[in-house]
């Protein structure tokens, strides 16, 4: 009896590390993982993959640790964390899996509808504190952001804000759905989601790169056709060394079927 | 045969108290390692260094004059005390802006080659300040590096701005994370202990046995309900509930978190100071009634003096939850690090600072040692409020 134990629990759990892997990281990917995943075993039975969030920061260090298997991301690798990863010898693979575009969004009830890059910069970074001052009512502008374990944060840092820092009185939300939700329930509110999150209690602004010469709302043609500023690819990083482990499950992601999934979930497909 | 046996007793009594408390000590010295290898650190992000132009007469920057070079406020080296030149900022990724694709072929894979090239540009452009790994770094006859002013201890206790992810200059300023916490904390200490004293006279005192056996379960199931829960009932309910209440522009406000605090630090505030008025000897309640006191006399004259170690205990246990509590704060009260002036502003604290970002701090780097010496001073003041309470405690049993 105890024999067949041992057999069972040795085989099972042989079975388990053979097909079993680990997803960490941007919360952005999050949503988009999970379902990949849950389609992807329900197709192979034998798979067991395990998918948590914490940020894209989180994800690539658990990855430089070794206790995740892909780190999800919504920004690039940075130098410092690649070097650290060649520092231990290992070499890094990164796959594109799907775009996402970033909405700024603002209280369905407030009268601005468009910004340009230079207004929210101005906005981020604490110049500009009124709505009055880029055309809306006079009311001050409240500013809501992401922890800066946020790939979404350093995103909208690199690409919106020039690289400068965020205002110190900028409020970071824990999870983008809070963000969602402070918008929604706050007058004077603006802050960043990512795509997939636009809902009826919030307004999406149309965005000008271009000094205020031609604004476009975000939508998923404008992101495709690249007339959307602010859209960005969302990375699986792992290690060379684990590519035969996860190659099925990103392969399944990179097919038509999961690229379907993608579309879905409200992120922009690849091609 | 018994005695022998008493010995084994003794003996491993001994020993697990003393693994205790070595190990209660060891994470506190493991604590304070890491906290304090903070300072004297420089802080640029580890594995980057600064580049100039040799004929550039600035030679080291503080880490605040820094940020705002690469934030784009300072724009001339004058204000910094150089010569008469803008700055001119680079980061690695600038370099395609110099140079075209077929200069920089392989440049990828050869970071020597890279370094090469930034270098070279450098030593060209005067006012130019560049960003770049220090791995191969090439010195020519043209250029220099930069040093920072590493972070002092005043630095840490009296800096205003908190960005330890900024680049290439992280601020570790702790001073708004620690007034913030003390904020926080304190206002939901003063709400939750009348309201707690109260409910826990009301239920040893004066309900009546079926209303307090209806009423204890209750109150500790309170306690049972995950913070994550409490979270996200605040910033449903009392974050536009304050909002509103107050006319604010924003409802996440240290007010809203101190409320939420104020909530889940009762159960406890309830359940100790109950059990403490409850252990009051009959004999001592009965002579108080028959010299002729009144109920209300004998409460806050015989029972509140008897029980009042029990309730300082549940004083110390609320605080320590309303301090070190995380998950619900970090919902609520919005988290911008600045320095609170009123209740009724954003703020943000130091375990849920420490909760937010030690995930993506690497390990052994400038941010993750700076969120352990966080860890230290919230046990610091976790120590000074218990030996306090200790003191006072202690010169009232005197007393009596």
């Amino acid at each position: 009896m105890k024999r067949i134990i041992a057999t069972v629990i040795i085989s099972l759990v042989a079975i388990y590390s053979a097909n079993a892997q680990k997803l960490k990281g941007s919360d952005t990917v999050l949503p988009l993982a999970q379902k990949e995943a849950e389609e992807y075993m329900k197709k192979n039975k034998s798979a067991r993959i395990t998918v948590t969030g914490g940020g894209s920061g989180v994800g690539i260090s658990a990855l430089i640790e070794n206790s995740t298997d892909i780190a999800m991301a919504s920004r690039k690798m940075k130098l410092s964390e690649k070097m650290k990863i060649t520092e231990g010898k290992k070499t890094v693979v990164e796959t594109v899996v799907a775009y996402d575009a970033l909405a700024v969004i603002v209280n369905p009830n407030n009268a601005v509808s468009q910004l340009t890059r230079e207004q929210l910069e101005g906005i981020f970074t604490g110049k500009i504190k009124n709505w009055k001052e880029v055309g809306g009512e006079n009311m001050p502008i409240v500013v809501y952001g992401r922890e800066s374990s946020s790939g979404t944060y350093d995103f909208f840092k690199e690409h919106v804000l020039n690289n400068k820092n965020y205002a110190p009185s900028v409020m970071s939300m824990p999870a983008t759905g809070a963000i969602v939700q402070s918008v929604s329930q706050t007058k004077g509110a603006i802050g960043y989601v990512g795509f997939a999150y636009i809902e009826n209690n919030i307004k999406a602004l149309k965005i000008s790169f271009d000094g205020g010469k031609k604004f476009v709302a975000p939508s998923s043609k404008a992101a495709k056709d690249k007339s959307y500023p602010i859209s960005r690819p969302l990375y699986f990083y792992s290690l060379a060394s684990s590519a035969k482990l996860i190659k099925p499950f990103i392969d399944f992601i990179l097919s038509p079927e999961g690229q379907k999934i993608v579309e879905k979930e409200g992120f922009i497909t690849l091609k | 045969m018994k005695k022998i046996f008493e010995k084994a007793a003794h003996a491993v009594l001994f020993a697990s108290s003393t693994v205790s408390i070595i190990t209660v000590l060891l994470i506190i010295l493991f604590l304070f390692r890491e906290g304090l290898g903070l300072f004297g650190q420089k802080p640029i992000e580890d594995g980057q260094v600064l580049l100039v132009n040799k004929s550039n007469p600035v030679n080291n920057l503080t880490s605040d004059e820094l940020k705002n070079i690469f934030d784009q406020e300072y724009t001339n080296w004058k204000t910094v005390g150089g010569s008469n030149d803008s700055i001119l900022l680079f980061r690695i990724d600038d370099i395609f802006n110099y140079y075209t694709e077929d200069e920089l072929a392989g440049v990828d894979t050869n970071m020597q080659l890279l370094n090469e090239k930034v270098s070279e540009l450098v030593g060209k452009q005067t006012g130019m300040v560049a960003f770049i790994p220090e791995k191969q770094l090439v010195l020519n006859d043209k250029v220099k590096t930069i040093e920072v002013e590493p972070v002092t201890v005043s630095g840490f206790f009296g800096g205003e701005l908190w960005f330890p992810t900024s680049q290439p200059s992280a601020q570790f300023g702790i001073l708004p994370l620690l007034l913030g916490t003390l904020w926080v904390s304190l206002l939901a200490i003063l709400i939750a202990l009348p309201f707690g004293l109260a409910t826990a006279v009301y239920m040893a005192e004066i309900a009546r046995p079926s209303v307090r056996n209806m009423l204890k379960p209750v109150v500790e199931l309170l306690s049972g309900i995950p913070s994550v829960v409490y979270g996200f009932f605040g910033l449903i309910v009392i974050v536009p509930l304050v909002q509103q209440l107050f006319n604010l522009p924003v409802g996440e406000t240290g007010l809203a978190g101190s409320i939420v605090l104020a909530i889940m630090a009762l159960p406890t505030i309830i359940t100790v100071a109950e059990d403490s008025i409850r252990n009051t000897p009959r004999s001592m309640k009965e002579a108080s009634l028959a010299l002729g006191a009144t109920h209300w006399q004998t409460i806050y004259r015989v029972i509140i003096p008897y029980a009042s170690s029990g309730i300082t205990a549940a004083v110390i246990l609320g605080i320590g939850r309303a301090i070190g509590e995380t998950m619900a704060v970090l919902m609520v009260t919005g988290n911008a690090a600045i320095i609170p002036h009123t209740i009724l502003q954003p703020m943000r604290t130091i375990p849920a600072t420490i909760a937010a970002e030690l995930g993506e701090a690497a390990k052994g780097g400038m941010h993750y040692k700076a969120l352990f010496a966080l860890g230290c001073i919230l046990f610091l003041i976790t120590l000074l409020v218990n030996i306090t309470v200790e003191f006072i405690s202690g010169g009232k049993r005197i007393k009596r």
